[in-house]
């Protein structure tokens, strides 16, 4: 086995990591805001990878440019589906912390998305174009470098970073962090339960518009495209910590290192097994995940 | 016109009724305790206050405006704050964000840095501290910053309930010598207490709560002096 085949695994495997990173990012932060798991979040991809198909197709703008368009349309669309969908369950079940009814919800919005969207676009694998992105490659050496998966892992720390100083160092940021920790208490500081899970469902749909701009250049749009995904992310909030940015990458990286670099030394169907028995392993050692913080409230 | 106007409010959980047609009234610049026992409807008064709690009649005024039809977090723009009882921070945010957060509305925020500046003066040690998770701190500092955070929404009334609630002697004695040093500067502040010995020593009014009525009221020294207080309140 040649170390120049490992090395490039590595690469991909941190690129691509850092992708699915960055599609959990969105499902962590409604998580660490509402306290419920957003079963719909990989519509919520699959819709943004829609977004940004017609966004590019009929635009013809650069799939980054078009983020424009994609980043405020999918923000409204979160809001409202919270606002409109899952609100009224909280108030219906306003004594219960984390209503169960929110998950069997946002299921229903996952098979209803994905349903419209066959419908709507039929079941087509459609691939990006134009396409600026396609296919390009850096060359170092032997070590090829696909330019779209790093763009996408450019685009993933930006995004992070981004959240991060928003939550940590803006008025709204704070409201959204206190509300996450004691909404109760956080209302009695002024601070509006309601608005704080609309703007945090927003912006978690908004994390989904920007993946689905960074997944369409190399991976093609279909109605279903977001299952593997909302697994795959669901693993990696886990092992990161549900609600924490970096958790989040960190998970996705250990993700796209087993997927990446696992085939080298075992048939690849067996790495997926690896994933969910790490899965389970953080489970039982570490439930509140690697960077999870145990929190009473 | 008082500050703040309770009339007849009756309040209940399900089918349990907590308060019955209670009537109480807080002028501007008074200290008043509310003092009376567990279940007495205390808690459940104040959380009516703040919204956090619906009444079933009954009408809340506050600085001449009508209080009982609004959200909590509008409730909190009118300078009607409520520091809630068991202290309630934001456990993994720092001292100084837990401070920032309680000048979110509008009017607070546009003077948040004079009003931190006012609170770290009256609580050296949260400064020292202001980078600290709050869940890292003791518990009579925990209610410093419970205080604070109260005081940074820059409330014309201060509701604190139970701020002496699994503190220290000592630590009970400072907070409520804070508390008296935050009415000297001219904040109105309503005191609900079980520890009615110093809550009413340092109140121009009380009523005593009993089975959500209010039994008695009448000025701090004639309750402490009152032979039913001294009896069933303070066992002497």
């Amino acid at each position: 086995m040649d170390l120049v085949f490992i090395a490039q695994d590595c690469i991909n495997g941190v690129l691509m990591g850092l992708i699915y990173g960055l599609v959990a990012l969105g499902l962590t932060l409604i998580f660490g805001v509402l306290k419920v798991i957003n079963f719909a979040h990989g519509s919520f991809l699959m819709v943004g990878m829609y977004v940004a198909y017609w966004a590019v197709t009929l635009s013809g703008l650069h799939p980054y440019l078009a983020l424009v368009i994609i980043v405020p349309a999918m923000f409204l669309f979160g809001y409202w589906i919270q606002n409109l969908l899952i609100r009224p369950i909280f108030i219906a079940e306003k004594n219960v912390r984390e209503p169960i009814t929110v998950i069997i919800v946002t299921t229903g919005l996952w098979y209803v998305l994905d349903n419209l969207a066959l419908l709507v676009f039929g079941p087509d694998y459609r691939a990006l174009a134009p396409n600026p992105l396609k296919g390009q490659m850096l060359e170092f050496g032997e070590i090829f470098i696909s330019v779209p998966k790093l763009y996408g892992a450019i685009a993933t720390l930006a995004t992070a970073g981004g959240l991060y100083l928003f939550l940590q160092r803006t008025r709204l940021g704070r409201a959204v962090r206190a509300t996450s920790l004691d909404r109760e208490a956080a209302s009695l500081m002024g601070i509006g339960q309601w608005k704080i899970f609309n703007i945090a469902f927003g912006i978690g749909t908004a994390v989904a518009g920007i993946s689905g701009a960074v997944l369409t250049p190399f991976y093609n749009v279909y109605p279903t495209v977001g299952i593997p995904f909302d697994i795959k992310s669901f693993v990696i909030v886990v092992l990161g910590g549900l609600g924490s940015i970096w958790g989040a990458l960190v998970g996705g990286v250990i993700v796209g290192l087993i997927e990446s670099v696992g085939p080298n030394f075992m048939a690849s169907t067996w790495t997926e097994g690896i994933v969910y028995a790490l899965f389970l392993l953080v489970l039982f050692v570490k439930p509140s995940g690697l960077f999870g913080q145990k929190q009473d409230w | 016109m008082a500050l703040l106007d309770i009339e007849n409010v009756n309040v209940a959980y399900g089918d349990v009724q907590v308060l019955f047609d209670l009537n109480i009234s807080v002028h501007e610049g008074e200290v008043v305790s509310i003092i009376g026992g567990n279940g007495a409807g205390k808690s459940t008064m104040l959380k009516t206050i703040s919204a956090l709690m619906q009444s079933s009649s009954g009408s809340i005024m506050f600085d001449g405006k009508p209080m009982h039809n609004l959200p909590p977090e509008e409730v909190v723009n009118h300078g009607l704050v409520h520091v809630p009882e068991g202290r309630r921070l934001f456990s993994l945010m720092s001292v100084r964000d837990n401070l920032l957060a309680g000048a979110h509305n509008k009017k607070a925020y546009a003077v948040r840095e004079k009003t931190l500046e006012e609170v770290y003066t009256m609580f050296p040690r949260l400064e020292e501290r202001q980078d600290q998770a709050a869940m890292t701190l003791s518990g009579g500092e925990q209610q410093m910053v419970a205080i604070g955070r109260g005081l940074m929404a820059c409330p014309k009334l201060l509701m604190l309930d139970e701020p002496s609630l699994g503190l220290a002697p000592i630590l009970i004695a400072e907070i409520f010598r804070t508390i008296r040093a935050i009415a000297d500067k001219g904040l109105t502040v309503m005191l609900v207490e079980q520890d009615v010995k110093h809550s009413l020593s340092l109140s121009d009014r009380g009523y005593v709560l009993e089975h959500g009525r209010a039994a008695m009221e009448g000025a701090a020294n004639d309750l402490l002096d009152s032979p039913y207080i001294r009896e069933a309140y303070l066992g002497i």
